[in-house]
């Protein structure tokens, strides 16, 4: 049983009083503890597949199906408990928030299922001497560096231990060294068992996946599953 | 999410924004802070009131020669229209009423009186000793009238201070001799001087027996018999036993009418009781105003968090938790708004009290606690929309904003 299964899948956006196709008729499998990195220009419809493989977002037809389970007919609140348990993001800015500590960012998702706060304080002791941020337990994110934002807000996304970890251009906003880093940790957290999937502009860190899709217009352009593809960094563009 | 967490949560979102905050505290703390103070004026305006009334004696029952209002065909009226005397031996017999504490006759007269060659026309009231505690007269000097027998009448004299100061000056009055009409009385004390109030003024008074004045007036009649009752509930009940006793004693002629001053101070008590109802709706309004800057700060809370609030539902937080976060930061702006504007209020009718020594402003109970709660009302009430406003945001776009 594959762990995302996608068929028939379309997104329309109304945008004026045109459609704009951003996926039309998608079909995809993707197997748990897979590395996938998906490509493409600009409006080919990375960030609307993620954001319906996240449940953030729902398809005008065809159905998701999370770990054999159709989850397109769930209500929200049951999809918020899905995200919950199951996914982990990972955004290209970030996203903590300003006010709270490192240390709180990263209990955030537990906060939110309502775990108790001891439970909260040993997993989150544990997460910050995984990432290695242990002297920055208390920082604000205005305090903290690049990398080591984005090592809160990756510590943050596997909390909950997640089956699936999407992350959208997570070195987008990193210096080429930092952003090193944060994808080794990333690769680390898939070499564990945990499935990753990579929105990415760059060339350098989709050739590392072991799976590349290439998105155009809405439609799945290439699979280096299904075909050999020798001029990956050509498609893609 | 825990009500803990959802507390701590919605806490520190609130500290976050300092400015705002301030701003809509501030905003419910003076609608809460005028509720308190208005209605402790208003509040005090009727205690100041009723508290000059009580002046006049507490649990007052007042009998009058003569029937006021219209009665009845009584065969007794048909013989004889003439009211009957209210004699000192009619007060002496209310005296044995279960409900009643004290009686004090009063017959009242004008008549002159002289010491040292100084000649003045003075007020006599003629009564007995417990004139004075009943209408919470107080003695300055020497003391009241002697406990006796009220037909008896010794020759003393209580005199008011103003007298005590025109005719005595400096020198002492307790012992002295004055003559008042054709009588010589030895004064035995002087009454504390209590200025203008309602009622008559005692600082230009002559108490003496109530015997002797029916002798000096040459009259058989009270002019009133003031009588004490026991609590404020034993009020009607005596004044009926009055009626009734009084009744027997002139055969079956309800010739004398009896008045309570409870009527009086009631009707004073509601007017100003509305009026503090008044005052403290006027006041509501502020409070509503103050909800509505919550409603609107909470608006711009969640314009200014969408990216936040995305992230939370991304996070897996489920509507109803979004709702209870923002929720309970509108509870908390307006619930520590009432507790600042509580503190605020009540120093400001403390300030009131330390003013007018004279004039009771405590805010009424009522008027606290309706004032408390309909802030933390008002807040939670316009709460509601941003909340729901918040929980509603489509995470996708949500998230873009950030």
């Amino acid at each position: 049983m594959p762990l995302i299964e996608l068929s028939g899948i379309q997104r329309r956006f109304l945008l004026g009083d045109t459609t704009v196709n951003a996926l039309a008729g998608l079909n995809l499998q993707i197997e748990a503890g897979e590395y996938v990195a998906v490509m493409g220009p600009s409006g080919s419809g990375k960030s609307t597949l993620l954001n319906l493989l996240g449940l953030l977002d729902r398809p005008n037809e065809g159905t998701y199906k999370l770990e054999g389970r159709d989850v397109t007919t769930l209500s929200p609140d049951e999809q918020a408990t899905v995200r919950s348990t199951r996914i982990g993001f990972v955004f290209q800015s970030f996203h903590l928030v300003p006010r709270l500590t490192a240390a709180e960012n990263i209990a955030l998702p537990m906060t939110l299922a309502g775990i108790p706060a001891a439970e909260r304080n040993k997993r989150v002791a544990q997460a910050l001497k995984d990432f290695g941020l242990e002297n920055r337990a208390d920082h604000k994110p205005d305090q903290l560096s690049g990398g080591q934002r984005q090592r809160v807000a990756i510590a943050r996304a596997t909390i909950m231990q997640p089956a699936l970890i999407l992350a959208d251009e997570p070195t987008g906003n990193l210096d080429r060294h930092t952003g090193e880093e944060v994808v080794n940790l990333l690769e680390a957290l898939n070499a564990k068992g945990v499935t990753l999937i990579v929105v990415t502009h760059d060339q350098g860190m989709g050739a590392r996946a072991r799976r590349q899709l290439v998105m155009e217009d809405g439609r799945l352009k290439a699979d280096s599953r299904t075909a050999n593809i020798s001029n990956l960094a050509e498609i893609s563009g | 999410m825990r009500l803990a967490d959802t507390l701590r949560f919605a806490r520190d979102a609130a500290t976050g924004y300092p400015m705002r905050t301030t701003l809509s505290v501030l905003a419910m703390s003076i609608g809460v802070a005028a509720v308190v103070i208005l209605t402790a004026l208003g509040d005090g305006a009727r205690r100041y009131v009723v508290g000059q009334f009580s002046s006049l004696g507490t649990n007052l029952i007042i009998v009058l020669p003569g029937r006021s209002g219209t009665g009845g065909f009584n065969p007794a009226n048909a013989i004889t229209s003439t009211p009957r005397d209210l004699t000192i031996d009619d007060a002496g017999s209310l005296r044995r009423l279960p409900g009643v504490r004290r009686v004090a006759p009063l017959a009242v007269g004008t008549s002159e009186i002289n010491y040292g060659g100084k000649l003045r026309e003075v007020m006599v009231a003629g009564s007995t000793a417990e004139f004075i505690p009943i209408r919470n007269f107080e003695i300055a000097q020497g003391q009241g009238l002697p406990e006796e027998d009220w037909n008896r009448g010794s020759s003393v004299a209580v005199i008011g201070a103003k007298i005590r100061e025109e005719m005595f000056g400096n020198t002492p009055a307790i012992g002295q001799l004055v003559r008042v009409g054709d009588r010589r009385l030895r004064i035995v004390g002087v009454l504390k001087s209590t200025g203008q109030g309602l009622g008559l003024n005692t600082d230009e008074l002559v108490i003496v027996p109530v015997s002797l004045a029916q002798a000096m007036f040459n009259s058989n009649t009270l002019f009133r018999i003031m009588i004490e009752a026991n609590s404020r509930d034993a009020i009607p009940g005596t004044k009926d036993q009055v009626m009734e006793t009084l009744k027997q004693r002139h055969r079956g002629e309800e010739d004398v009418t009896v008045i309570t001053q409870d009527a009086v101070l009631a009707t004073f008590d509601k007017l100003l009781g509305a009026l503090t109802l008044a005052v403290a709706g006027i006041a509501a309004i502020s409070l509503a105003v103050a909800g509505i800057l919550v409603m609107n700060v909470m608006l711009v809370a969640v314009t200014q968090r969408t990216g936040e609030i995305g992230l939370l539902k991304a996070l897996g937080a489920t509507s109803r938790t979004i709702r209870l976060a923002f929720l309970a930061e509108a509870a908390m702006l307006s619930a520590v708004g009432a507790l600042v504007g509580y503190l605020l209020g009540q120093l400001g009718a403390f300030a009131l009290r330390q003013f007018f020594p004279v004039f009771p402003a405590y805010p009424p109970d009522w008027a606290v606690i309706a004032g408390l709660s309909t802030a933390l009302a008002t807040g939670l009430i316009f709460g509601v929309m941003p909340a729901r406003r918040a929980a509603r945001l489509d995470p996708v776009q949500a998230l873009m904003k950030h």
